[in-house]
Order: C-alpha cells, then sequence, then structure tokens
C-alpha cells in the first residue's frame, strides 16, 4: 500500500536523528520538521502516478540492459597489489597508537 | 627570450599546450601566472581552497625538462596545462575538505584516478576548488569556507555544488577543472559562470578517489572555455578503472576529432516540457536562437515529448538524500577527520563529531534520507522514487528513439544574488528541475555558453545525448559555439 505520512513531528524528527546519529540543538530541531515537511509535501506528487507495474530502478545500467557492475563480471582479477601506505593512513586519525584507531571507551565499568 | 604573455582569462588548453611545447612560455612560468593571478583576484572570489604549489612545481619542471630536452614524444595532450580540482576529489597530501568542517585537515593518502590521469597526461595541479559542502547544493553557499562569488557579477552565485571549478576557470584562475555533478553540479554552474561544463555518461569515467554524496548518479566531468577543449579533456578522463568496478568498459571514442564533425544531417528534439512557464524569457529567446544556428547548420529540429519531467525533482531529492545518508555515515570521527573533544563514549563521540563537523544542509539531507529508508516509508517514498526514475529514463530512451540529441535550457532563471534563496530549500530544490532528469536516466550532457542577459549574465543551452553518446553532444556542443563568434 502506498500511503504518504501527512507530516513528521518533532519526535519523529529526533528518532530520526537517533538512527542517522546526529544530535540536533532546540533551535535547529523545529527547523528541520518544517524543512523536511515542506519537502516531504512536495515529494507526495510522486503518488499521482500509478506505478503499479513499473519495475524499480536502483542503477543506470539495469534501465540499458547492462549486466550490473556487481554481477562479477567487471571484477578486476584477484591479484596482489601495493596497498595504500599504512603510515599515511594512521597519520590521519584523530587518535591512534600506530597500529589501531583508539575510540572513547565503550562500555561502562 | 622573455615568457609570452598569454591572455589567461581566454587562454585554451590546446593554446597552453602549443605555447609550452614551442618553448614560448615554459610550464613554470605558465603555473607561476597563473598563481600570480589567483593571489591578484581569488580574495575577490574565494574559489581555491589550498593551493598544491609544490605538487604543481614538480610537475611544470618535469614538463619543461621534456621540452627542453626535445623528447616531446612523452608529453600528453594535457602538458603544461594548468588545472584545478574541485575538493570532493582526493589528492595525495593536499588537504580535500569537500566543503566540509568535518573534514577539515584531512590530508588523503592516496589520488582519485581522475585526478592521477590528469597528470599522467601533463597536467600541473593548481590547487582544490571551493563547493558546496559534500557536493550538496545549487549555489555554492553551502561551503562551510564561505561561498564563491560569481566572476561575472560579483554579487551573484556561480551556481553549485561545482562552484569553485566554474568561476575559476571563467576568472582565468586555472585553463579548466575538474567538477562532479550529481543532479546538475557541472552544468548548472557552467551556464551561471558562462563556461563549458561537461556531465558524462554515468560510468564514463572513474570515481575511485571521489567523496561520495550519491553514489548511483555521481559522475565526473570537466569544465573548459571550449568545447573542443572538453572533448580533449574527457578523452583523457574516460575508461574503465580496475579500482572502480562502476567505471565502464565502453570503448571510449575520439572526442575530439568527433567534435569537429559536421551535424548536417542530425534531428535535434526539443522537449516541450523544459520551455514551460518557469522559464526565464530572455533564457528561452537565447535557446530559441541556438536552435536556429544548428538549423542553419543542416539539422532538422523536432518536438518530443518528456512527459514525467515534473516528477524528476522530488524523486531526485528522495533518491539523492537516501545514498547520501549511507554514504555519509563514514564520517564517524574515528578514521579521520573532525573528532568532538567533547565526548566520554564511542556513541557521543559519533554525534558530537557529525553535529559540530556537519552543516545544515547535509544535516537536513541526511535526516532526509534516513526518514525515506527508514521501516515503514521505504515503499511509500524510497521504492516509489526508484520506480519513477525508470519513467524518468524510458521518457529519454523513447525520445532518443526519435532524435540524436535534445537540447533545452540547463537552468530556469540566470544566477540569483547572493543569499537570495537561502531561506527556503524547496525554492533551492526547484532551481534543478532542468537538470536532475538527465542525473537520473544515467545519459551525458553538455552545458555550452550561448548568450547574455541584458544585464550581462550568462546563458547556458543543454546538449543531451543518449548514454555513451558524447560524440553526438559534443558536435552539436560545436556547432551551437561556433554559431556564438562573430
Amino acid at each position: 500500500m502506498e500511503q504518504t505520512n501527512p507530516g513528521v513531528d518533532l519526535k519523529e524528527v529526533r528518532h530520526v536523528a537517533d538512527l542517522a546519529n546526529l544530535e540536533l540543538t532546540p533551535e535547529e530541531l523545529p527547523r528541520m520538521a518544517r524543512d523536511l515537511n515542506s519537502i516531504l509535501g512536495h515529494i507526495a506528487e510522486l503518488n499521482q502516478l500509478d506505478t503499479r507495474d513499473v519495475p524499480a530502478m536502483a542503477q543506470v545500467s539495469e534501465a540499458l540492459g547492462l549486466e550490473p557492475a556487481t554481477s562479477g563480471q567487471t571484477l578486476r582479477p584477484d591479484a596482489i597489489r601495493p596497498s595504500v601506505d599504512r603510515k599515511l593512513v594512521m597519520a590521519e586519525a584523530p587518535e591512534t597508537d600506530g597500529r589501531f584507531f583508539k575510540v572513547p571507551k565503550v562500555i561502562e565499568r | 627570450m622573455p615568457p609570452a604573455t598569454l591572455n589567461l582569462e581566454t587562454l585554451t588548453i590546446a593554446e597552453a599546450r602549443s605555447a609550452v611545447l614551442s618553448g614560448s612560455v615554459t610550464a613554470s612560468a605558465l603555473a607561476a601566472q597563473h598563481y600570480d593571478r589567483i593571489a591578484a583576484v581569488d580574495p575577490q572570489i574565494n574559489s581555491f581552497l589550498a593551493l598544491t604549489r609544490d605538487r604543481a612545481i614538480l610537475q611544470a619542471a618535469k614538463v619543461d625538462q621534456a621540452v627542453k630536452s626535445g623528447d616531446t614524444s612523452t608529453l600528453g595532450p594535457l602538458a603544461g596545462v594548468p588545472i584545478g580540482i574541485k575538493d570532493v576529489l582526493v589528492m595525495q597530501s593536499a588537504p580535500s575538505t569537500a566543503g566540509s568542517l568535518i573534514l577539515k585537515g584531512y590530508h588523503p593518502p592516496y589520488d582519485a584516478t581522475a585526478v592521477a590521469k590528469l597528470e599522467a597526461a601533463g597536467a600541473i595541479l593548481l590547487g582544490k576548488l571551493n563547493c558546496d559542502e559534500f557536493a550538496m547544493g545549487s549555489s555554492n553557499e553551502n561551503s562551510a569556507y564561505g561561498p564563491v562569488h560569481n566572476p561575472r557579477a560579483l554579487d551573484r552565485v556561480p551556481g553549485g555544488s561545482s562552484g569553485g571549478s566554474a568561476a575559476s576557470v571563467a576568472a582565468g584562475l586555472c585553463v579548466a577543472s575538474l567538477g562532479t555533478d550529481t543532479g546538475g553540479s557541472i552544468r548548472q554552474p557552467a551556464a551561471f559562470c558562462g563556461v563549458v561544463g561537461v556531465l558524462p555518461t554515468y560510468g564514463r569515467v572513474s570515481r575511485y578517489g571521489l567523496i561520495a554524496f550519491a553514489s548511483s548518479l555521481d559522475r565526473v566531468g570537466p569544465f573548459t572555455r571550449s568545447v573542443a577543449d572538453a572533448a580533449t579533456m574527457l578523452e583523457v578522463l574516460a575508461g574503465p578503472d580496475t579500482l572502480d568496478a562502476t567505471a565502464s568498459t565502453q570503448p571510449v571514442a575520439s572526442y575530439a576529432t568527433d567534435a569537429a564533425k559536421p551535424v548536417a544531417g542530425l534531428k535535434i528534439g526539443v522537449p516541450e516540457e523544459y520551455f514551460g512557464e518557469g522559464l526565464n524569457p530572455e533564457i528561452r529567446a537565447a535557446i530559441e536562437k541556438s536552435l536556429d544556428a544548428l538549423k542553419a547548420q543542416g539539422c532538422s529540429i523536432h518536438k518530443v515529448s518528456l512527459p514525467h519531467t515534473k516528477y524528476a525533482v522530488p524523486t531526485y531529492y528522495v533518491i539523492c538524500t537516501a545514498e547520501a545518508s549511507s554514504n555519509l555515515s563514514r564520517m564517524d570521527g574515528v578514521r579521520f577527520g573532525l573528532r568532538s573533544e567533547h565526548s566520554n563514549t564511542l556513541a557521543n563521540m559519533y554525534r558530537e563529531s557529525r553535529d559540530e563537523g556537519f552543516g545544515p544542509e547535509v544535516k537536513r539531507r541526511i535526516l532526509l534520507g534516513t526518514y525515506v529508508l527508514s521501516a515503514g516509508y521505504y515503499d511509500a517514498y524510497y521504492r516509489k522514487a526508484q520506480q519513477v526514475r525508470t519513467l524518468l529514463t524510458r521518457d529519454f530512451l523513447t525520445a532518443f528513439a526519435e532524435v540524436d540529441a535534445i537540447v533545452c535550457p540547463v537552468t530556469p532563471t540566470p544566477p540569483w544574488k547572493l543569499g537570495e534563496k537561502t531561506d527556503d530549500p524547496i525554492q533551492m530544490y526547484l532551481e534543478d528541475i532542468y537538470s536532475v532528469a538527465a542525473s537520473l536516466a544515467g545519459i551525458c550532457g553538455i552545458s555550452v555558453p550561448c548568450g547574455t542577459t541584458a544585464d550581462g549574465l550568462p546563458i547556458g543551452v543543454q546538449i543531451l545525448a543518449k548514454h555513451f553518446d558524447e560524440s553526438t553532444m559534443f558536435r552539436v556542443g560545436s556547432a551551437i559555439e561556433s554559431a556564438q563568434q562573430f
């Protein structure tokens, strides 16, 4: 069934922000709710179209009848080649011991 | 011999390369002239976020050495040509912020394939160019590092998201540049700044090293001062890549040769849906003039219909935000970029880092994308949009069964004033009306300057062609371009 929500309230915006790992300030929250509702209202125009028999298109290759990139045909040979320099990678980390990325503690004791 | 004085504002790739090869200017001197001009002019425009002077000097010296030794056979089609790179494409050891605070200070450990290919062809890479944060925007006002000003009218926007890429070429700060286009981000700023911008077919250019926004839509393409230059540059950029499985193995044509072929006999489609009431009359008149020029050169003009056009913007904003919400989850403060100092647990660290690092438009799109993918809404929004995407693509496939190329406006309006539309996201999104359908369908397109408004603001015409038929797109583009010159 294709039903679009008449609108999102502040509680829902907070829930979606949680899902997306976004922290919203009390000032941002109502503004985001207003913008989201205005955009969703515009998106609701898609319901004017009957799409019951229309296949969903995730990739351009599908529309062209080409093999999607994930079919294995375009995968490169499994050959050993140099990787990106580990030192350069670790140098970009906010916190590291040179071998691992360090993060704040995950479990409270 | 003193270095030749070249007009940096009009210099083309072909002219720059031949000046360097003939010895009338060294690649080093040409790069230095561009850096001097950047220092003098860019404070008003804000197109460069970082200069990669050391790398440019090294590369220029290599080109100059080859010229001096007389061994020019090793010099590629972009030898000595100063080029700028949009900041969403990574360049080893150069800052790559994607216009976001969350990547401030990030120095990627590798080169994007497109960047490496330009350099292998002899290009001198001058630096990184300003853009909307994570390429999300139509005015370049969403950059965390300040807006870019349109060089043709400093109080106006340059377009977005590749605003810096378009403005730098228009202002004579680099001969060409790389941009990216997800929903119009190359074509629209090209039109607003009066330069040429190419949206290659989806898969035509590798995206390895592109900081992803919406993976089923993102494309990398050139900004130049002529259609021939764009063809030269795309020939360098196009082709498969073992590092990007979505880069196509379709053969790459000789675009530069094909661009010069006559257009007589080509069938040109004009979609009525792109000439509706929202279209600025001066833009309409300029497009009609371009059509007259094509007719004069032997093209036949045909009405075509792209009946689902009005659904392109809502479809686009469901699909691109859904993909963005997923792609941007990697910005979490763990491996690179900003980490909030105000957090004591892992969960808080993610949230605080993202809150401090992302600007409002990025947050808005992540929220919308998360919402349309969330349980209970997936079918109503995301799946629905994917179905309409099929309809929009079929519109084009049907039209291209009848015509060789489609000619239409790039934008409904000329560039607006800075700050004019920042308050209402919908009003900003609707500016993408003529660009997003081609993005969703995966076809190729080019924006070519075709005149100015009475106020002197640039107007662009859009030429769309079938998947992997860039040759026809360039031919039609060249024909329109040649009609502009007196």
